[in-house]
């Protein structure tokens, strides 16, 4: 008798449609995401914290100055805006997987996925605003709190 | 009477601490983040204001807790590089053990270089 072995698709890779299942993609992409961005998110927040706490006086060179000096370089506003949405995003999808693993009640799981949600949009639009409509030199504030670059000239 | 399994391949042992470790770290990060978010966004409000809020991480007890979430961060990636190994090299899985020794030495070795500069900055004079 001839046996034929069922041909297996390699594991992970996507599902083929129309196999009668109403399930896409979207978990394995999913899980994809969470190592690409991971792997990104390793350069991005080590260098930041590095930036930030180690070099000079660490935490204790941090003020408004600070932060006017940094985003003043187009570099790390990319920079920071590349780690508030990669973080947001794979955080985001983290907790999602934490809340489907033990919120088994489906009213309790909607309404914090529906929070979840809810934190993701308004820190990912807040922090962009923030960027991009940032003034290193705001006028009306003391000159003692803005970086030099303000007052120089 | 069904006895407890012995020797399950997961229950109990390095796998399963190590994911609850990962699971805490990473919704640790995540409220961090969201706080975070919201007192960069003083810069836009009010230079004085911020600089007030910044003020409160300067001091000894913050500055433990910045320790905690950069120690936190460090878990968190280095064992996150450790699953992404078991995942896609084809020798992960036999080597998971030995993976998870490789986390934690390095997980010292950059602490030992991190605590050392931390607590200089916030213990240090002016
Ligand atoms: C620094 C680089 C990072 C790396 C390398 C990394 C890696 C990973 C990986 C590979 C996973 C998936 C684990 C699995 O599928 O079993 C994961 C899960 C997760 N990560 Fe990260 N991550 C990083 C940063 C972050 C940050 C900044 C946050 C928070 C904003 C975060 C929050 C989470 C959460 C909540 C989970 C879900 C944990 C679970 O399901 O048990 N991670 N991380
Ligand atoms: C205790 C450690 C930390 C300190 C002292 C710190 C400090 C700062 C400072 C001073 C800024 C202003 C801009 C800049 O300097 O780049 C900033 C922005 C930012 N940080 Fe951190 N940071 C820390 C940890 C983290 C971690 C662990 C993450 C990611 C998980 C993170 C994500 C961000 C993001 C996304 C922004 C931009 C915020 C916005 O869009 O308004 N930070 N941080």
């Amino acid at each position: 008798m001839a046996t034929t072995s069922p041909t297996l698709a390699a594991p992970r890779s996507p599902r083929r449609s129309g196999r009668g299942t109403t399930r896409g993609n979207l978990e394995l992409y999913g899980w994809v995401f969470m190592r690409v961005s991971g792997a990104l998110l390793i350069v991005l927040v080590f260098t930041h914290l590095f930036m930030n706490l180690v070099v000079g006086d660490g935490v204790k060179a941090i003020d408004f100055g600070f932060v006017a000096g940094k985003w003043a370089d187009p570099v790390w506003q990319v920079w920071d805006l590349l780690i508030l949405w990669l973080a947001m995003i794979h955080g985001t999808n983290g907790m999602r997987t934490i809340i489907n693993d033990y919120a088994t009640r489906t009213g309790t799981r909607l309404t914090l996925t529906g929070l979840l949600y809810l934190a993701f949009t308004v820190i990912v639009v807040l922090g962009t605003l923030v960027i991009f409509t940032f003034d290193p030199c705001p006028p009306g504030a003391p000159a003692d709190v803005l970086a030099s670059f303000c007052t120089a000239g | 009477m069904p006895e407890a399994p012995a020797g399950t391949l997961y229950r109990g042992r390095e796998g399963m601490w190590t994911w609850v470790a990962h699971r805490v770290t990473g919704f640790l990060i995540f409220f961090f983040l969201l706080v975070h978010v919201l007192d960069t966004s003083l810069v836009r409000v009010d230079p004085e204001a911020y600089n007030a809020v910044i003020g409160t991480y300067k001091n000894p007890i913050m500055g433990l807790g910045e320790a905690g979430l950069v120690a936190a961060i460090v878990f968190h990636a280095l064992n996150g590089v450790r699953v992404m190994l078991v995942d896609f090299w084809s020798k992960g899985t036999r080597y998971q053990r030995q993976l998870l020794w490789g986390v934690i030495v390095v997980f010292v070795i950059l602490m030992a270089g991190f605590l050392p500069v931390q607590l200089g900055h916030i213990f240090g004079g002016e």
